[in-house]
Protein backbone atom coordinates (compact mmCIF):
# COMPACT_ATOMS: atom_id res chain seq x y z
CA UNK A 1 0.00 0.00 0.00
CA UNK A 2 1.10 3.13 -1.19
CA UNK A 3 1.60 5.89 1.70
CA UNK A 4 1.20 9.31 0.89
CA UNK A 5 2.23 11.33 3.73
CA UNK A 6 -0.39 12.80 6.12
CA UNK A 7 0.04 9.78 9.11
CA UNK A 8 -1.79 9.85 11.88
CA UNK A 9 -0.46 7.59 14.73
CA UNK A 10 -2.03 7.57 18.15
CA UNK A 11 -0.80 5.76 21.33
CA UNK A 12 -3.70 3.64 23.07
CA UNK A 13 -2.99 3.63 27.14
CA UNK A 14 -6.23 4.81 28.15
CA UNK A 15 -9.95 5.63 27.13
CA UNK A 16 -9.07 8.84 26.83
CA UNK A 17 -6.98 8.19 23.90
CA UNK A 18 -9.71 6.38 22.26
CA UNK A 19 -11.11 9.57 21.86
CA UNK A 20 -7.73 11.22 20.61
CA UNK A 21 -7.48 8.47 17.99
CA UNK A 22 -11.02 9.09 16.84
CA UNK A 23 -10.74 12.58 16.73
CA UNK A 24 -7.51 12.24 14.55
CA UNK A 25 -9.30 9.49 12.32
CA UNK A 26 -12.22 11.90 11.73
CA UNK A 27 -10.37 15.17 10.98
CA UNK A 28 -7.86 13.26 8.04
CA UNK A 29 -11.12 11.61 6.92
CA UNK A 30 -12.51 15.13 6.44
CA UNK A 31 -9.15 16.47 4.96
CA UNK A 32 -9.80 13.40 2.70
CA UNK A 33 -12.86 14.42 1.61
CA UNK A 34 -15.14 12.04 3.36
CA UNK A 35 -19.07 12.35 3.68
CA UNK A 36 -20.80 12.83 7.39
CA UNK A 37 -21.71 8.76 7.10
CA UNK A 38 -18.18 7.61 6.10
CA UNK A 39 -16.67 10.19 8.69
CA UNK A 40 -19.11 8.42 11.65
CA UNK A 41 -18.25 4.80 10.24
CA UNK A 42 -14.20 6.14 9.95
CA UNK A 43 -14.73 6.94 14.18
CA UNK A 44 -17.48 3.95 14.73
CA UNK A 45 -14.21 1.44 13.61
CA UNK A 46 -11.29 3.63 15.12
CA UNK A 47 -13.21 3.55 18.35
CA UNK A 48 -14.00 -0.23 18.23
CA UNK A 49 -10.68 -0.93 17.64
CA UNK A 50 -8.82 1.18 20.43
CA UNK A 51 -11.00 -0.22 22.77
CA UNK A 52 -9.74 -4.22 21.17
CA UNK A 53 -6.40 -2.94 22.02
CA UNK A 54 -7.11 -1.64 25.69
CA UNK A 55 -9.06 -4.54 26.37
CA UNK A 56 -6.71 -7.45 24.69
CA UNK A 57 -3.26 -6.08 24.49
CA UNK A 58 -3.44 -2.82 27.60
CA UNK A 59 -2.02 -0.77 24.54
CA UNK A 60 -1.04 -0.36 20.89
CA UNK A 61 -1.10 1.85 18.07
CA UNK A 62 -3.74 3.55 15.89
CA UNK A 63 -2.38 4.47 12.82
CA UNK A 64 -4.41 6.12 10.08
CA UNK A 65 -3.56 6.90 6.28
CA UNK A 66 -4.89 8.10 3.01
CA UNK A 67 -4.34 5.77 0.48
CA UNK A 68 -4.65 6.18 -3.20
CA UNK A 69 -5.23 3.46 -5.61
CA UNK A 70 -5.97 5.34 -9.59
CA UNK A 71 -8.92 5.88 -9.54
CA UNK A 72 -9.75 5.33 -6.12
CA UNK A 73 -9.19 7.14 -2.95
CA UNK A 74 -9.38 6.05 0.72
CA UNK A 75 -8.37 5.94 3.83
CA UNK A 76 -6.72 3.03 5.68
CA UNK A 77 -6.96 2.66 9.66
CA UNK A 78 -4.65 0.33 11.52
CA UNK A 79 -4.21 -1.39 15.28
CA UNK A 80 -1.29 -2.61 15.89
CA UNK A 81 -0.22 -4.51 18.84
CA UNK A 82 2.26 -6.36 20.77
CA UNK A 83 -0.07 -8.09 23.07
CA UNK A 84 -1.16 -12.01 22.78
CA UNK A 85 -2.45 -12.14 19.88
CA UNK A 86 -5.96 -14.23 17.90
CA UNK A 87 -5.61 -17.78 18.83
CA UNK A 88 -8.48 -18.61 16.33
CA UNK A 89 -8.96 -15.43 14.35
CA UNK A 90 -12.34 -16.99 12.14
CA UNK A 91 -13.93 -17.31 15.86
CA UNK A 92 -13.22 -13.67 16.34
CA UNK A 93 -14.90 -12.81 13.18
CA UNK A 94 -18.20 -14.17 14.01
CA UNK A 95 -20.70 -12.24 15.59
CA UNK A 96 -21.15 -12.41 19.38
CA UNK A 97 -17.87 -14.02 20.13
CA UNK A 98 -16.64 -12.06 23.00
CA UNK A 99 -14.25 -13.26 25.61
CA UNK A 100 -14.31 -10.12 27.71
CA UNK A 101 -17.99 -10.08 28.24
CA UNK A 102 -18.47 -7.15 25.51
CA UNK A 103 -21.02 -7.47 22.84
CA UNK A 104 -18.42 -8.96 19.94
CA UNK A 105 -19.40 -7.12 17.79
CA UNK A 106 -16.02 -5.20 17.03
CA UNK A 107 -14.49 -7.00 14.66
CA UNK A 108 -17.37 -8.39 12.62
CA UNK A 109 -18.87 -4.77 12.74
CA UNK A 110 -15.92 -3.06 11.52
CA UNK A 111 -15.45 -5.69 9.08
CA UNK A 112 -19.37 -4.86 8.05
CA UNK A 113 -18.41 -1.12 7.95
CA UNK A 114 -15.48 -0.73 6.11
CA UNK A 115 -14.80 -2.18 2.54
CA UNK A 116 -11.67 -3.85 3.33
CA UNK A 117 -10.28 -5.96 6.33
CA UNK A 118 -7.78 -8.25 6.93
CA UNK A 119 -6.19 -9.51 10.32
CA UNK A 120 -2.67 -10.95 11.08
CA UNK A 121 -2.29 -11.92 13.81
CA UNK A 122 1.01 -13.85 15.75
CA UNK A 123 0.16 -15.72 18.82
CA UNK A 124 2.27 -14.14 21.34
CA UNK A 125 3.82 -11.70 19.63
CA UNK A 126 0.71 -9.17 18.26
CA UNK A 127 -1.74 -8.69 15.95
CA UNK A 128 -2.35 -5.84 13.19
CA UNK A 129 -5.77 -5.43 11.98
CA UNK A 130 -6.01 -3.53 8.90
CA UNK A 131 -9.39 -1.95 7.28
CA UNK A 132 -9.97 0.42 4.49
CA UNK A 133 -12.28 2.60 3.47
CA UNK A 134 -12.74 3.88 -0.05
CA UNK A 135 -14.51 7.12 -0.93
CA UNK A 136 -17.82 6.86 -3.03
CA UNK B 1 -16.02 15.65 30.96
CA UNK B 2 -18.84 15.06 33.10
CA UNK B 3 -22.45 15.36 31.79
CA UNK B 4 -25.01 18.04 33.40
CA UNK B 5 -27.76 16.23 34.61
CA UNK B 6 -30.86 19.02 34.62
CA UNK B 7 -33.78 18.59 36.77
CA UNK B 8 -36.91 19.09 35.02
CA UNK B 9 -39.92 18.70 36.66
CA UNK B 10 -40.86 15.08 37.33
CA UNK B 11 -37.86 14.27 35.27
CA UNK B 12 -33.86 14.62 34.48
CA UNK B 13 -32.09 15.72 31.38
CA UNK B 14 -28.57 14.42 31.04
CA UNK B 15 -27.57 16.48 27.83
CA UNK B 16 -24.64 15.30 26.47
CA UNK B 17 -22.26 18.20 25.32
CA UNK B 18 -19.54 16.27 23.53
CA UNK B 19 -17.64 12.81 22.90
CA UNK B 20 -16.82 11.09 26.06
CA UNK B 21 -14.75 8.79 27.55
CA UNK B 22 -15.68 5.69 28.93
CA UNK B 23 -15.28 6.47 32.65
CA UNK B 24 -17.52 9.83 31.99
CA UNK B 25 -20.44 7.19 30.35
CA UNK B 26 -20.05 5.43 33.59
CA UNK B 27 -20.37 7.98 35.36
CA UNK B 28 -23.53 9.10 34.13
CA UNK B 29 -25.05 5.68 34.13
CA UNK B 30 -24.19 6.06 38.35
CA UNK B 31 -25.12 9.47 38.74
CA UNK B 32 -28.67 9.18 36.98
CA UNK B 33 -29.16 5.92 39.26
CA UNK B 34 -28.80 8.19 42.12
CA UNK B 35 -30.45 10.98 41.31
CA UNK B 36 -33.83 9.37 39.79
CA UNK B 37 -33.99 8.42 43.86
CA UNK B 38 -32.85 11.74 45.11
CA UNK B 39 -35.15 13.80 43.15
CA UNK B 40 -37.94 11.13 43.52
CA UNK B 41 -37.97 11.65 39.02
CA UNK B 42 -40.64 9.98 37.11
CA UNK B 43 -38.17 9.76 33.76
CA UNK B 44 -34.68 10.19 32.36
CA UNK B 45 -33.94 11.76 28.75
CA UNK B 46 -30.60 11.72 28.02
CA UNK B 47 -30.16 13.64 25.35
CA UNK B 48 -27.31 12.42 22.45
CA UNK B 49 -27.49 15.11 19.76
CA UNK B 50 -23.74 16.12 20.28
CA UNK B 51 -22.01 12.70 20.20
CA UNK B 52 -20.78 11.59 17.19
CA UNK B 53 -20.18 7.87 17.79
CA UNK B 54 -21.77 5.49 19.41
CA UNK B 55 -19.96 2.39 19.65
CA UNK B 56 -20.28 -0.71 21.13
CA UNK B 57 -19.55 0.41 24.32
CA UNK B 58 -21.33 3.59 24.41
CA UNK B 59 -24.66 1.73 23.37
CA UNK B 60 -24.48 -0.81 26.25
CA UNK B 61 -24.14 1.90 28.54
CA UNK B 62 -27.10 3.26 27.12
CA UNK B 63 -29.15 -0.22 27.33
CA UNK B 64 -27.69 -0.49 31.11
CA UNK B 65 -29.04 3.13 31.93
CA UNK B 66 -32.06 2.49 30.72
CA UNK B 67 -32.42 -0.89 32.65
CA UNK B 68 -31.17 0.19 35.67
CA UNK B 69 -33.56 3.43 35.60
CA UNK B 70 -36.61 1.03 34.69
CA UNK B 71 -35.44 -0.76 37.72
CA UNK B 72 -35.82 2.18 39.75
CA UNK B 73 -39.44 2.74 38.98
CA UNK B 74 -38.88 5.12 36.11
CA UNK B 75 -38.90 5.48 32.32
CA UNK B 76 -35.56 6.14 29.60
CA UNK B 77 -35.76 7.66 26.61
CA UNK B 78 -32.79 8.53 24.12
CA UNK B 79 -33.02 11.49 22.27
CA UNK B 80 -30.85 13.11 18.92
CA UNK B 81 -29.17 10.35 17.44
CA UNK B 82 -27.75 11.65 14.58
CA UNK B 83 -29.03 10.38 11.09
CA UNK B 84 -24.86 9.21 10.46
CA UNK B 85 -24.71 7.65 13.96
CA UNK B 86 -27.73 6.22 13.58
CA UNK B 87 -26.48 4.60 10.10
CA UNK B 88 -22.99 3.49 11.36
CA UNK B 89 -25.07 1.81 14.77
CA UNK B 90 -26.92 -0.28 12.46
CA UNK B 91 -23.73 -1.29 10.33
CA UNK B 92 -22.36 -2.25 13.47
CA UNK B 93 -25.32 -4.18 14.52
CA UNK B 94 -25.96 -2.44 16.94
CA UNK B 95 -29.53 -2.12 17.56
CA UNK B 96 -30.21 -0.59 20.86
CA UNK B 97 -33.45 -2.58 21.05
CA UNK B 98 -35.80 -2.05 24.23
CA UNK B 99 -34.65 1.15 24.48
CA UNK B 100 -37.03 3.61 23.52
CA UNK B 101 -35.44 6.42 21.12
CA UNK B 102 -37.37 9.61 20.10
CA UNK B 103 -36.04 12.21 17.64
CA UNK B 104 -35.45 15.13 20.21
CA UNK B 105 -35.85 16.44 22.84
CA UNK B 106 -39.33 18.16 22.42
CA UNK B 107 -40.27 14.66 20.89
CA UNK B 108 -38.51 13.16 24.25
CA UNK B 109 -40.84 15.41 26.85
CA UNK B 110 -43.82 14.34 25.26
CA UNK B 111 -43.23 10.62 25.27
CA UNK B 112 -42.43 10.76 28.59
CA UNK B 113 -45.47 12.94 29.54
CA UNK B 114 -47.58 10.06 27.81
CA UNK B 115 -45.72 7.33 29.70
CA UNK B 116 -45.79 9.02 32.78
CA UNK B 117 -49.47 9.59 32.88
CA UNK B 118 -50.32 5.87 31.38
CA UNK B 119 -48.29 5.28 34.80
CA UNK B 120 -50.42 7.34 37.38
CA UNK B 121 -53.56 6.21 35.60
CA UNK B 122 -52.67 2.50 36.24
CA UNK B 123 -51.65 3.39 39.57
CA UNK B 124 -55.16 5.14 40.79
CA UNK B 125 -56.62 2.40 38.69
CA UNK B 126 -58.58 4.82 36.07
Amino acid sequence: MAVTGNEVRVLIKSDEDILAARQEGRELGVRLGFGPSDLAVIATSISELARNLLLYAKNGSIICWPINKEPRKGIVIQAEDEGPGIPDVEAVLKDGYSTSGGLGLGLPGVRRMMDEFAIVSHPGRGTTVTAIKWKE
Amino acid sequence: MQVPILKQGPYLIASVQAALRDADLIALRNALTEQVGTYRSRGVIVDVTAMDVLDSFACRTLSEIASMIRLRGAQTVIVGIQPEVAFSMVQLGLKLEGVATVLDLEEGLKYMERRTKRMDHGRYGK
